[in-house]
């Protein structure tokens, strides 16, 4: 056995079925064992969609995803993908190649400082020394990835390292790390003190972020909400927690959020925060704006409590664990539907008129879209105005909303929807894009292709690149520069290169007929939706 | 606010990258930064001086603990510990000022440690203050080269005993 053999057999042990990746030669022996599994490797098109398809496996099963590339180039490669990543909090095991030990540092062919690039994207990296290393190495990465607050680990292995004889493989029955021990159970002190803090509040609000979808609690925070009539507000990662007509739910806050979500944050008294970071576009001035109210926080990282926002009573903690615990206190709530029904008439009162223009009301077909879709239907967008008529229109059920949401990296959708699909393939899933961020990700359609899959793609085609052509006619005077996107491609043409299904939509006449065409048609459909290039998302999420 | 960070750390290459790097990206302030080996060659020390607000201090702390390198920090202020910096100097001299090098020297502690016809090396380990009084003293003499340790601290006895 030697050091490929040995990585082979960790992600075996570990449960790994697919790994996502691109080869080179320094990486040759890896592939070259894992024939020998039963693992399924798939070979993207550009290495950062590696980690992306990776990251979208993740947030479905639960489990850390795996990507594998080679040295130098593979590896700065992937780098975006890994950052992409560690902003959202998402269980990757990054694998990469690397020269040969007594090389490296030699400046030699495909040679680059991965775990040095890479530090501050990253939870830990290794560069393995030696082959016996690998067992305890692998058991202590995915063990790190997938608890505490979860994130991509990186492991570079220099290819003599691969070819390195194993006398033994000694797989550690546990990780004892003496640096890592990242707490679960929330303390029970600060336990009662939030029950005490709750029961003297009239009008507190729960509000969730990704780390509720990241710790498997969004049944038990909605159980908690519904038990004690406690309104949620989410931000876009949080968006799921609730079904999108959940009478307690109040939609995303923000920026791009609607009004009852932020006025439910404005006029309460008590937030209790879970698995959110109170990052800039969520809140625009945190401190502030939980001035006058008592801040609940609660979070797997101690690092995120007070960052943002002074913070009252922190737990830190997993927040299924938290609220496990939280539902089984006796919590004497003051009556809370005067102002559960304060939120709801400003909730009910959001209008939403098509705009008669001769393009696709985005809003609108977001909307449509997203209410045709199966019940657990997971739906990836991607960055730009899409990314924000998306999370601001989507209605939601049992399904789960993916989209890079603290990096922002275009072209996430495609790969990420990728991921899901090899995740739970009987699971509807749908990427939303502009033509900015599909460009940036089309090649990986022959991916699709080369699985199988049956994916359903929108391509939101303004011929422009929407977010910073709006920004540019905002903070610039209109002056327009390096927004237009002219050049193609045809995607009729497009879809027809890559033997899929067509679809385009004009006019809002059309939109429901063919939306349920596109959702119902077997197997990968392109749809193009034609938008308008000055549609504006701005304070509004697009919602009308 | 300053303060002071004694950050046990594992004994491995990279990680002294690693923990100033922390500081290089999240725009903490580094005022002075010292590493050694413990007396387990598994862990050395770094101490490192930095300030800003209170948040930030937090935050450094929080940060730090994040480090999968990171064994144990412990942060205190300056008037809870003992702190000593190295200096070393090397100065020119000649006949006429020699007298008040040597006074100096006497007055602030200093020893000379290594001399040449031209030059002479001298040496003090005290506190930062008192080894910024003997740079201040010596502001008239010509200063060849100056080498510093950078500040150690330990937590006072007192404090580390509760």
């Amino acid at each position: 056995m030697n050091g490929a053999d040995a990585v082979a057999k960790c992600l075996e042990l570990q449960g790994v079925t697919t790994v996502y990746g691109y080869p080179g030669v320094a990486i040759c022996p890896v592939y070259d064992s894992l024939l020998d599994t039963k693992i399924h490797s798939v070979l993207v098109r550009s290495e950062a969609n590696a980690a992306h398809a990776a990251s979208g496996e993740a947030r479905i099963s639960g489990k850390p995803g795996v990507c594998i590339c080679t040295s130098g180039p593979g590896a700065t490669n992937l780098i975006t993908g890994i950052a992409t990543a560690y902003m959202d909090s998402i269980p990757l095991v990054c694998i990469t190649g690397q020269v040969n030990s007594d090389l490296i540092g030699g400046d030699v062919f495909q040679e680059a400082d991965i775990t040095g690039a890479a530090e501050s994207f990253v939870k830990y990296s290794y560069l393995v020394r030696k082959a016996s290393d690998i067992p305890r190495i692998f058991k202590e990465a995915f063990h790190i990835a997938s608890t505490g607050r979860r994130g991509p680990v990186l492991i570079d292995i220099p290819f003599d390292i691969q070819n390195q004889e194993l006398r033994r493989f000694e797989w550690p029955e546990e990780v004892n790390l003496r640096t890592y021990k990242p707490t679960y159970y929330g303390n029970p002190m600060q336990i009662r003190k939030v029950v005490t803090a709750l029961e003297d509040c009239r009008r507190p609000i729960l509000y969730t972020g990704g780390g509720v979808h990241l710790c498997n609690a969004r049944d038990l925070v909605r159980a908690f909400s519904e038990k004690f009539s406690i309104p949620v507000v989410s931000t876009m990662m949080g968006i799921g927690t609730m079904p999108s007509n959940h009478p307690l739910y109040m939609g995303m806050a923000g920026n791009n959020g609607n009004l009852a979500a932020n006025k439910a944050i404005a006029d309460s008294d008590a937030v209790i925060l879970v698995g959110a970071r109170i990052a800039d576009r969520a809140v625009n001035a945190p401190q502030k704006m939980m001035a006058n109210k008592v801040l609940i926080h609660i979070d797997v990282d101690p690092a995120e409590i007070g960052k943002n926002a002074k913070c009252d009573l922190p737990i830190v903690g997993d927040a299924k664990a938290i609220f496990e615990e939280m539902l089984k206190q006796e919590i004497n709530l003051p009556d809370l539907s005067e102002w559960v029904e304060s939120l709801q008439k400003v909730r009910k009162g959001k209008s939403r008129a098509v705009a008669p223009k001769l393009f696709v009301d985005p809003a609108n077909f977001v909307n449509v879209l997203s209410s045709h879709m199966e019940k657990d239907a997971v739906y990836v967008a991607d960055v730009g105005q899409n990314q924000i008529w998306s999370c601001s229109n989507v209605i939601m059920q049992e399904g789960r909303f993916l989209t890079s949401g603290g990096m922002g990296t275009m072209g996430y959708a495609l790969p990420a929807a990728i991921g899901a699909k090899m995740a739970d393939p009987k699971r509807q899933v749908v990427s939303v894009s502009g033509d900015g961020g599909f460009q940036m990700a089309m090649m990986e359609l022959a991916t699709s292709n080369q699985e199988n899959l049956d994916l359903k793609h929108v391509v939101m085609n303004n011929g422009s690149l929407g977010m910073v052509r709006e920004a540019q006619r905002f903070s610039f005077n209109s002056r327009f520069t390096m927004v237009d996107l002219n050049g193609g491609p045809d995607y009729e043409q497009l879809a027809k290169a890559y033997r899929m299904k067509y679809l385009k939509l004009e006019s809002n006449e059309d939109v429901e007929k063919t939306v349920t065409k596109f959702l119902n048609a077997k197997g990968s459909v392109l749809l193009e939706v034609l938008v308008d290039e000055d549609g504006i998302v701005r304070k509004t999420g697009g919602a009308r | 606010m300053k303060r002071i960070f004694s950050v046990l750390v594992e004994n491995r290459s990279g990680v002294l990258s690693k923990v100033s790097g922390l500081f290089a990206r999240r725009s903490f302030n580094i005022e002075s930064l010292a590493v050694g080996e413990t007396n387990d060659p598994d862990v050395s020390c770094m101490t490192i001086v930095s300030s800003g607000s209170k948040q930030t201090m937090e935050q450094i702390e929080k940060q730090l603990n994040k480090k999968l390198d990171v064994i144990k920090i412990k942060s205190f202020e300056n008037w809870q510990s003992v702190t000593r910096e190295l200096i070393l100097i090397k100065l020119r001299y000649n006949k006429s000022n020699r007298e008040e090098i040597l006074s100096v020297c006497t007055l602030a502690n200093a020893e000379v440690v290594d001399a040449g016809k031209r030059t002479m090396m001298i040496q003090m380990c005290d506190t930062p203050e008192k080894v910024q009084m003997l740079l201040d003293l010596l502001s008239g003499i010509s200063i060849v080269e100056v080498a510093r340790t950078g500040i150690l601290a330990l937590q006072r006895c007192v404090d580390t005993e509760k």
